[in-house]
């Protein structure tokens, strides 16, 4: 593809990262604005350390979880931490997944917590790949 | 970003003010954050707007570097969720111990979370994801707070003054930096005339005419009581003398429409007076009274000093059980104290609030000797500073603890500084109560020994003038009247001190620094804050003495207290410090005193200023933080101090003026105050002559 075509395909994915709830564009807009000569790959900086970070947070929910009695406080509060860390990037779906996670958890239902869990690993996966994806043909299309 | 726009259109006021161009790029933040995401996009974000970011991941080591910097940072951002530490927690520490404008920040936008921000104290609560936007403007939060400590220092000051000349032009429009060189102008034009009233509150020249009907007081009172339990057991009752965060405190609890701070504040003082009439007039019963109720401080460190103080206050002065029940009749004490009650947070925050624009020392020195605006600089510094001091010592108490660790633990700057630290640690487990500290632990400054000579209401401003006095003794200020002036908190003319000389040579110098140091508002606005005594007014005063003496013109440039980028200054001016903190020390106080105190001040001075070498910022900040610490510390010595002071040393004001005359000169204060007040009346007090 060339270079136009590179650029166009960039925009539809970060298109439909938007609309597909994915990514909250806002977000992704006051990250992109951070970037600069020094920091060119800011976005893609701050997603890394995101899925890095939030590896830890999701083995703690998987130990809390499989913990018995389940400690909903401690679970709500990872949650919390989570949810926060999402907001940062805009991950909208995953962020979603967590406060259906922190229903049932408030509600004490360990049953539903693993399901909203499987839900949030599922986002999770899915939306880095798809970022993935996307930053890989966002330097493409800068070489380009 | 209007940062841009800003550089070079700043000082535009005063061009001797020495003021960062960019302002408010520079701004040092520090921010914590557990969460890595968060915490890098807020540097990237925070580093966009020009300041200069520092991170940090746990709460812990955010306070170690606060510690060990104690000037190093403007304002902090933390988040509310931290695994090693509330971030509640943290921002109560910070406003104790450093008195930084602190945000908070989460992505919980519960009310019930972002309530408890307030009433800790936060200057901002910002949900996240945090936009830039709201970050761009956070430096109006550092620039807020030094207005009102310097404003809470000039109306603590000019309260008994009759003039009141709202200045609009004060209520600078904070969302321009540009109009920060208007403000800064303003301001120094407000100090030269020394007025100040409720510029905020009203901004009309006539107060409005207030009827305190019974039912009126009877809510005064109680709201007097509500923070009075916080008050006695924290002796912050003093403070209610000597700042005027206690008035704005109860004007909030009262809750009354139209009933402005003003009105408050002056019934305060007359309630003052009637408390004191209740209780006779020695100044001991009012010790007496704090510290019978004060034998619960709410910091379990301290309460073993509440029965040694109370005996010591009880053996050396009177205390009549009558005047201690009346007291407690009129609601004022509450024997079942609270025990370790917390002052709000809201009100320990600006303890160490230290406006270093207020330090204005050079100009109008000779008149300000000669003239009775000294006097009450002088009286007015202790006062304050005895609250101030009280809210240090007492919130700090266990802050100072770890912080004398961490201090002595990182050398360096604190290198120095760890022996005054050190030297913190013992009175601080002593307790810092006004009655406590009487017990004495330390043989300190002689306005100690003042302190606990004063009666209930005047127990604050008895600490002040006392301190006060005793300082001012070497200038010749030996007479009772002097002292009286205390109440008069001359706020206003420690502000219209310009800051190029040291505008009281020795003694009155030190006084008229201290009186700026001491008034800083962020002492006024700790209403719970406890009351520690004026002790601590000694070493300041050799601080500033020694700023002074050394590097007047830096002073000036201090005066606005915005000097993120005055690296040149705050280099000079430590240079200054460190040179010769003890040959100021001695200038400062009187003979008699010197050989008390000198040698604590200097002990004290030193460390303090070598604090401040590291820090590579404007001085202004500097001098307000190591201020704060040495108020700090030295209200604890000077705590520790008293009680032993009134046995070694003789010299001091309670011996020489006696207890009478103490009262005298505070009732002649009163008086003094009267007409300024007579815009109210007293229908809730069963007092007949109360003068007015």
């Amino acid at each position: 593809m060339n270079s136009n075509q590179l650029q166009h395909q960039v925009l539809y994915m970060r298109r439909s990262l938007f609309d597909q709830g994915y990514l909250d564009s806002e977000q992704l807009i006051q990250l992109e604005d951070l970037q600069d000569d020094a920091n060119p790959n800011f976005v893609e900086e701050v997603v890394s350390l995101f899925y890095s970070d939030s590896a830890r947070l999701i083995q703690n929910i998987e130990q809390t979880l499989s913990n018995r009695p389940v400690d909903f406080s401690r679970l709500d509060d990872i949650l919390h931490q989570f949810k926060g860390s999402c907001s940062s990037i805009g991950a909208k779906k995953v962020k979603d997944a967590c406060s259906q996670f922190r229903e049932y958890c408030n509600a004490g239902n360990a049953e539903g917590c693993s399901r909203s869990f499987q839900l949030i690993k599922q986002e999770y996966e899915t939306l880095r790949r798809r970022l993935e994806s996307y930053f890989q043909m966002v330097k493409q299309a800068k070489a380009a | 970003m209007n940062l841009n726009n800003d550089k070079g259109s700043m000082s535009t006021a005063s061009s001797s003010v020495t003021v960062s161009d960019q302002f408010p790029a520079g701004l040092r933040v520090l921010v914590v954050d557990d969460d890595p995401t968060c915490l890098r996009i807020l540097e990237k974000m925070l580093g966009t707007c020009l300041y200069e970011v520092t991170k940090c991941n746990r709460a812990e080591i955010a306070l170690d570097m606060l510690r060990t910097n104690k000037n190093g940072y403007d304002i902090v951002i933390s988040d509310v969720h931290m695994p090693d530490m509330d971030g509640f927690k943290l921002l109560e520490q910070v406003g104790l111990e450093m008195d930084l404008p602190v945000i908070m920040m989460s992505a919980d936008d519960s009310k019930q979370v972002v309530m408890k921000g307030v009433t800790h104290g936060a200057c901002d609560y910002l949900i996240k994801p945090v936009r830039i936007e709201a970050l761009k403007n956070i430096w109006q939060h550092v620039v807020r707070k030094r207005k009102n400590e310097w404003k809470d220092l000039e109306q603590s000051g000019s309260v008994e003054e009759g003039d009141r000349q709202p200045k609009p032009s004060e209520e600078a429009d904070y969302s321009s930096s540009a109009n920060e060189g208007n403000w800064r102008t303003s301001k120094r034009r407000k100090d030269e005339e020394e007025e100040i009233e409720e510029r905020d509150d009203t901004s009309t020249l006539k107060k409005p005419r207030v009827v305190w009907s019974v039912e009126l007081h009877q809510q005064f009172v109680s709201a007097v009581n509500q923070l009075g339990i916080d008050i006695f057991h924290t002796y912050a009752f003093a403070l209610m003398y000597t700042t005027e965060a206690v008035p704005k405190k109860i004007l909030e609890l009262m809750n009354v429409p139209g009933l402005t701070r003003e009105n408050v504040a002056s019934h305060l003082q007359k309630y003052r007076l009637y408390l004191r009439r209740l209780s006779g007039v020695s100044p001991h019963q009012g010790n007496s009274f704090i510290s019978s109720h004060s034998q619960e401080p709410p910091y379990g460190s301290l309460s073993s000093l509440s029965g040694l103080d109370f005996q010591t206050l009880a053996a050396t002065g009177q205390i009549p059980a009558q005047s201690l029940a009346t007291l407690q009749a009129a609601g004022l004490a509450r024997s079942a104290a609270k025990p370790g009650l917390p002052m709000p947070l809201v009100d320990q925050r600006n303890i160490f609030s230290f406006d270093n624009q207020k330090l204005r020392f050079g100009e109008g020195q000779p008149q300000h000797m000669s003239s009775g605006k000294q006097m009450n600089l002088l009286h007015g510094i202790p006062t304050t500073m005895d609250s101030k001091q009280l809210v240090n010592l007492h919130h700090s108490a266990q802050s100072l603890g770890s912080l004398n660790m961490q201090a002595s633990a990182h050398g360096n700057p604190s290198g120095q500084s760890s022996p005054l630290l050190m030297q913190m640690a013992q009175p601080q487990s002593r307790g810092q109560i006004l009655t406590e500290t009487s017990g004495g632990q330390v043989p300190r400054l002689p306005t100690s020994v003042g302190h606990p000579i004063l009666s209930n209401g005047a127990a604050g401003a008895m600490l002040a003038i006392n301190g006060i006095g005793e300082n001012s003794r070497g200038t010749g200020y030996n007479s009772v009247s002097q002292t009286s002036s205390v109440l008069n908190f001359p706020l206003n003319h420690s502000a219209e001190l310009p800051g190029n000389s040291f505008p009281l040579g020795s003694t009155p110098g030190i006084s008229a620094g201290m009186s700026t140091l001491t008034t800083k508002g962020g002492f006024q606005e700790e209403i719970n804050s406890d009351i520690k005594g004026s002790g601590g007014f000694m070493p300041s005063y050799d601080i500033f003495n020694d700023l002074q003496q050394h590097k007047p013109h830096n002073w000036e440039l201090q005066n606005v207290g915005f000097a993120f980028d005055a690296s040149q200054h705050s280099n000079s001016l430590q240079a200054s410090v460190d040179v010769t903190p003890s040959v100021l020390v001695n200038q400062g106080y009187s003979s008699s005193q010197r050989n008390v105190q000198n040698s604590n001040v200097s002990a004290m001075g030193k460390p303090i200023f070598s604090v401040g070498e590291g820090s590579e910022h404007g001085i202004a900040l500097n001098v307000g933080q190591h201020l704060n610490s040495l108020l700090v510390d030295n209200s604890t010595r000077v705590k520790s101090e008293r009680v032993t002071d009134t046995s070694c040393q003789p010299t001091l004001l309670p011996q020489h003026f006696g207890q009478e005359d103490l009262m005298s000169a505070i009732l002649k204060q009163q008086d003094g105050l009267g007409p300024a007040e007579n815009d109210f009346e007293f229908d809730g007090y069963s007092l007949d002559n109360i003068p007015v």
